[in-house]
Protein backbone atom coordinates (compact mmCIF):
# COMPACT_ATOMS: atom_id res chain seq x y z
CA UNK A 1 0.00 0.00 0.00
CA UNK A 2 3.29 2.08 0.08
CA UNK A 3 3.48 5.07 -2.14
CA UNK A 4 6.32 4.35 -4.59
CA UNK A 5 8.08 7.47 -4.42
CA UNK A 6 8.08 6.70 -0.54
CA UNK A 7 9.21 3.63 -0.99
CA UNK A 8 12.29 4.08 -3.43
CA UNK A 9 13.62 6.84 -0.27
CA UNK A 10 13.72 4.40 2.20
CA UNK A 11 15.30 2.08 -0.05
CA UNK A 12 18.83 0.49 1.58
CA UNK A 13 21.28 -0.73 -0.59
CA UNK A 14 25.32 -0.54 1.21
CA UNK A 15 27.64 -3.71 0.73
CA UNK A 16 26.53 -7.19 1.85
CA UNK A 17 22.91 -5.31 2.87
CA UNK A 18 20.19 -4.13 1.30
CA UNK A 19 16.51 -3.06 2.62
CA UNK A 20 13.53 -3.09 -0.04
CA UNK A 21 10.29 -1.88 0.67
CA UNK A 22 7.64 -4.04 1.15
CA UNK A 23 4.63 -3.26 -1.65
CA UNK A 24 1.09 -4.24 -1.59
CA UNK A 25 -0.42 -6.30 1.03
CA UNK A 26 -2.50 -5.20 3.82
CA UNK A 27 -2.24 -5.28 8.03
CA UNK A 28 -4.93 -6.65 10.40
CA UNK A 29 -4.22 -7.11 14.20
CA UNK A 30 -6.98 -9.15 15.78
CA UNK A 31 -7.05 -9.29 19.74
CA UNK A 32 -9.22 -11.82 21.78
CA UNK A 33 -9.03 -14.68 24.24
CA UNK A 34 -7.59 -17.85 23.45
CA UNK A 35 -10.18 -19.69 22.01
CA UNK A 36 -11.15 -16.46 19.42
CA UNK A 37 -7.45 -16.75 18.34
CA UNK A 38 -8.00 -20.92 18.10
CA UNK A 39 -10.96 -20.33 16.06
CA UNK A 40 -9.90 -17.13 13.88
CA UNK A 41 -6.67 -19.42 12.88
CA UNK A 42 -9.19 -22.65 11.77
CA UNK A 43 -11.05 -20.31 9.75
CA UNK A 44 -7.88 -19.27 8.23
CA UNK A 45 -7.70 -23.40 7.57
CA UNK A 46 -4.51 -23.88 10.33
CA UNK A 47 -4.96 -26.89 12.83
CA UNK A 48 -4.26 -24.17 15.36
CA UNK A 49 -3.13 -20.91 16.85
CA UNK A 50 0.90 -20.47 15.78
CA UNK A 51 2.79 -20.59 18.71
CA UNK A 52 4.32 -17.45 21.19
CA UNK A 53 6.55 -15.74 18.99
CA UNK A 54 6.07 -18.42 15.86
CA UNK A 55 4.19 -18.08 12.46
CA UNK A 56 2.01 -19.88 10.47
CA UNK A 57 1.13 -19.38 6.76
CA UNK A 58 -2.25 -19.86 5.23
CA UNK A 59 -2.64 -19.07 1.44
CA UNK A 60 -2.00 -15.65 0.58
CA UNK A 61 -2.24 -14.78 4.53
CA UNK A 62 0.71 -14.83 7.23
CA UNK A 63 -0.32 -15.39 10.95
CA UNK A 64 2.09 -14.01 13.55
CA UNK A 65 1.87 -14.35 16.79
CA UNK A 66 3.05 -11.11 18.72
CA UNK A 67 1.41 -12.13 22.16
CA UNK A 68 -0.87 -14.41 24.10
CA UNK A 69 -3.78 -12.60 22.96
CA UNK A 70 -2.39 -11.16 20.08
CA UNK A 71 -2.21 -12.24 15.78
CA UNK A 72 -0.93 -10.01 13.54
CA UNK A 73 -2.25 -10.73 10.15
CA UNK A 74 -0.40 -10.31 6.79
CA UNK A 75 -2.74 -10.17 3.97
CA UNK A 76 -2.45 -9.95 0.15
CA UNK A 77 -4.74 -7.42 -1.81
CA UNK A 78 -7.96 -8.76 -0.96
CA UNK A 79 -7.66 -8.81 2.81
CA UNK A 80 -9.12 -11.16 5.18
CA UNK A 81 -10.60 -14.40 3.26
CA UNK A 82 -14.49 -14.46 4.03
CA UNK A 83 -14.64 -17.29 6.48
CA UNK A 84 -12.35 -15.49 8.82
CA UNK A 85 -14.70 -12.53 8.88
CA UNK A 86 -17.47 -14.44 9.09
CA UNK A 87 -15.82 -16.53 12.20
CA UNK A 88 -15.11 -12.78 13.62
CA UNK A 89 -18.64 -11.72 13.44
CA UNK A 90 -20.10 -14.13 16.14
CA UNK A 91 -17.26 -13.75 18.42
CA UNK A 92 -15.85 -11.10 20.83
CA UNK A 93 -12.57 -9.88 19.35
CA UNK A 94 -11.09 -6.54 18.13
CA UNK A 95 -9.69 -6.82 14.63
CA UNK A 96 -8.29 -3.12 13.35
CA UNK A 97 -6.79 -2.77 9.66
CA UNK A 98 -3.40 -1.10 10.31
CA UNK A 99 -2.70 -1.10 6.12
CA UNK A 100 -1.43 2.32 6.33
CA UNK A 101 -0.09 2.45 9.95
CA UNK A 102 2.87 -0.10 9.17
CA UNK A 103 5.83 -0.04 6.67
CA UNK A 104 8.21 -2.76 6.17
CA UNK A 105 11.05 -3.72 4.50
CA UNK A 106 12.95 -7.50 3.03
CA UNK A 107 16.33 -7.35 4.49
CA UNK A 108 18.92 -9.38 2.94
CA UNK A 109 23.03 -10.00 2.06
CA UNK A 110 25.83 -11.23 3.92
CA UNK A 111 26.50 -8.38 6.13
CA UNK A 112 22.36 -8.78 7.01
CA UNK A 113 23.58 -10.12 10.61
CA UNK A 114 25.82 -7.48 11.85
CA UNK A 115 23.71 -4.87 10.81
CA UNK A 116 21.13 -6.14 12.80
CA UNK A 117 23.30 -6.93 15.70
CA UNK A 118 23.90 -2.69 15.65
CA UNK A 119 20.00 -1.79 15.69
CA UNK A 120 18.50 -4.31 18.48
CA UNK A 121 20.26 -6.26 21.50
CA UNK A 122 18.38 -9.70 20.05
CA UNK A 123 20.13 -12.26 19.48
CA UNK A 124 19.47 -13.53 16.15
CA UNK A 125 21.73 -16.00 15.39
CA UNK A 126 19.59 -19.17 14.32
CA UNK A 127 19.74 -20.99 17.24
CA UNK A 128 18.18 -18.42 19.38
CA UNK A 129 15.91 -16.70 16.46
CA UNK A 130 14.94 -19.60 14.37
CA UNK A 131 13.15 -19.21 10.32
CA UNK A 132 9.81 -18.25 11.13
CA UNK A 133 9.93 -17.06 14.54
CA UNK A 134 8.39 -13.33 15.35
CA UNK A 135 8.77 -10.27 17.56
CA UNK A 136 8.44 -7.37 18.50
CA UNK A 137 11.53 -5.57 19.88
CA UNK A 138 13.16 -2.20 19.56
CA UNK A 139 15.32 -0.81 16.52
CA UNK A 140 17.26 2.29 17.78
CA UNK A 141 14.51 4.04 19.62
CA UNK A 142 11.86 2.71 17.47
CA UNK A 143 9.36 0.27 18.17
CA UNK A 144 9.62 -2.39 15.26
CA UNK A 145 8.68 -6.28 14.63
CA UNK A 146 11.21 -8.40 13.05
CA UNK A 147 10.57 -11.90 11.40
CA UNK A 148 12.68 -14.44 9.84
CA UNK A 149 11.58 -15.51 6.50
CA UNK A 150 14.11 -17.73 5.66
CA UNK A 151 17.78 -18.32 6.99
CA UNK A 152 19.23 -15.16 5.34
CA UNK A 153 15.96 -12.92 4.93
CA UNK A 154 14.70 -10.98 7.42
CA UNK A 155 11.40 -9.16 7.23
CA UNK A 156 11.44 -6.14 9.01
CA UNK A 157 7.78 -3.68 10.04
CA UNK A 158 7.56 -0.56 11.90
CA UNK A 159 5.08 2.67 11.93
CA UNK A 160 5.06 4.60 8.71
CA UNK A 161 6.61 7.74 11.04
CA UNK A 162 9.56 5.93 11.89
CA UNK A 163 10.21 4.91 8.43
CA UNK A 164 12.85 7.38 7.69
CA UNK A 165 14.59 7.20 10.94
CA UNK A 166 14.85 3.55 10.77
CA UNK A 167 16.18 3.33 7.19
CA UNK A 168 18.69 6.16 7.79
CA UNK A 169 20.02 3.94 10.97
CA UNK A 170 19.75 0.61 8.72
CA UNK A 171 22.32 2.45 6.01
CA UNK A 172 24.53 3.91 8.86
CA UNK A 173 25.16 0.41 10.60
CA UNK A 174 25.08 -1.30 7.36
CA UNK A 175 27.92 0.76 6.51
CA UNK A 176 29.84 0.12 9.48
CA UNK A 177 29.37 -3.23 9.25
CA UNK A 178 30.98 -3.58 5.82
CA UNK A 179 34.01 -1.07 6.79
CA UNK B 1 22.79 -4.91 29.88
CA UNK B 2 20.57 -6.31 32.61
CA UNK B 3 17.68 -9.34 31.09
CA UNK B 4 14.31 -9.46 32.52
CA UNK B 5 12.36 -12.90 31.20
CA UNK B 6 8.97 -11.97 30.15
CA UNK B 7 6.91 -15.05 30.98
CA UNK B 8 5.59 -15.14 27.42
CA UNK B 9 8.24 -13.82 25.64
CA UNK B 10 11.53 -15.11 27.40
CA UNK B 11 15.04 -12.95 28.23
CA UNK B 12 14.81 -9.48 26.72
CA UNK B 13 16.83 -6.18 27.31
CA UNK B 14 15.60 -3.90 29.88
CA UNK B 15 14.59 -1.13 27.24
CA UNK B 16 11.85 -3.40 25.72
CA UNK B 17 10.16 -3.12 29.76
CA UNK B 18 8.32 -0.23 31.94
CA UNK B 19 7.82 -0.69 35.52
CA UNK B 20 3.91 -0.58 37.00
CA UNK B 21 4.95 0.14 40.05
CA UNK B 22 4.16 -1.91 43.10
CA UNK B 23 2.18 -5.24 42.92
CA UNK B 24 -0.43 -6.97 44.67
CA UNK B 25 -2.46 -4.16 45.46
CA UNK B 26 -6.47 -4.78 45.79
CA UNK B 27 -8.73 -1.89 44.97
CA UNK B 28 -10.78 -1.48 47.55
CA UNK B 29 -14.29 -3.64 46.83
CA UNK B 30 -16.17 -0.57 48.01
CA UNK B 31 -14.14 2.68 48.35
CA UNK B 32 -17.35 4.65 49.71
CA UNK B 33 -16.87 2.94 52.82
CA UNK B 34 -13.29 4.06 53.74
CA UNK B 35 -12.25 6.87 55.80
CA UNK B 36 -10.03 9.35 53.83
CA UNK B 37 -7.19 7.81 55.59
CA UNK B 38 -7.72 4.43 54.21
CA UNK B 39 -8.28 5.62 50.72
CA UNK B 40 -5.26 7.47 50.95
CA UNK B 41 -3.37 4.55 51.92
CA UNK B 42 -4.69 2.85 48.85
CA UNK B 43 -3.80 5.28 46.51
CA UNK B 44 -0.52 6.84 47.93
CA UNK B 45 0.89 4.67 50.28
CA UNK B 46 3.70 2.31 49.10
CA UNK B 47 6.21 0.14 51.23
CA UNK B 48 9.54 0.91 49.38
CA UNK B 49 11.33 -1.41 50.72
CA UNK B 50 15.28 -1.98 51.01
CA UNK B 51 15.73 -5.25 49.49
CA UNK B 52 12.63 -7.49 47.80
CA UNK B 53 9.64 -6.11 46.41
CA UNK B 54 7.16 -7.61 44.06
CA UNK B 55 6.28 -5.34 41.18
CA UNK B 56 4.09 -5.00 38.21
CA UNK B 57 6.23 -5.14 34.80
CA UNK B 58 5.37 -4.43 31.28
CA UNK B 59 6.96 -5.57 28.26
CA UNK B 60 5.75 -2.46 27.06
CA UNK B 61 7.80 -3.24 23.43
CA UNK B 62 7.10 -6.85 23.04
CA UNK B 63 4.43 -8.45 23.36
CA UNK B 64 2.89 -5.60 25.79
CA UNK B 65 1.38 -7.69 28.23
CA UNK B 66 1.98 -6.92 32.32
CA UNK B 67 3.40 -9.43 34.33
CA UNK B 68 4.93 -9.11 38.59
CA UNK B 69 8.26 -9.74 39.42
CA UNK B 70 10.50 -9.99 42.41
CA UNK B 71 13.36 -7.77 42.42
CA UNK B 72 16.32 -6.88 45.27
CA UNK B 73 16.05 -2.98 45.19
CA UNK B 74 19.49 -2.82 45.89
CA UNK B 75 21.16 -4.72 43.48
CA UNK B 76 18.45 -4.67 40.45
CA UNK B 77 18.52 -8.55 40.48
CA UNK B 78 15.30 -10.17 39.74
CA UNK B 79 14.68 -13.68 41.59
CA UNK B 80 11.35 -14.63 39.62
CA UNK B 81 8.79 -13.01 36.57
CA UNK B 82 5.44 -14.50 37.25
CA UNK B 83 1.99 -13.94 35.49
CA UNK B 84 -0.67 -11.15 36.88
CA UNK B 85 -3.63 -13.17 38.90
CA UNK B 86 -0.69 -15.67 40.44
CA UNK B 87 -0.16 -15.23 44.00
CA UNK B 88 3.28 -13.65 44.98
CA UNK B 89 5.82 -16.71 45.05
CA UNK B 90 7.91 -17.85 47.82
CA UNK B 91 11.73 -16.77 47.83
CA UNK B 92 14.52 -19.47 49.32
CA UNK B 93 16.47 -17.98 51.70
CA UNK B 94 19.38 -19.33 48.56
CA UNK B 95 17.60 -17.53 46.21
CA UNK B 96 17.15 -14.27 48.29
CA UNK B 97 20.83 -14.39 49.20
CA UNK B 98 21.69 -15.01 45.31
CA UNK B 99 19.89 -11.64 44.44
CA UNK B 100 21.25 -9.37 47.54
CA UNK B 101 24.99 -10.33 46.01
ZN1 LIG C 1 6.68 -10.37 26.39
Amino acid sequence: MSDVSVSNSLAVSRAGFTATPLKGGRRFALQGRKDTLEGAARAFGLSETPAMLKSAAAGDCTLLRLAPQELFIITGDAGLPEAVTTYLGTVPNSLVEVSERQIGWTLEGEKLRDTLAALSPLDMRERSFPVGMVTRTLFGKADGMVWRTDENTFHLEVWRSFGPYLSSMMDAAALDAAW
Amino acid sequence: MLLIRCPYCGERAEVEFSNGGEAHIDRPRDPMSLTDEEWAQFLYMRDNPKGLIAERWRHAHGCNRFFNAIRDTRTDRFVVTYEIGQPRPEVTPEQAAEAAR
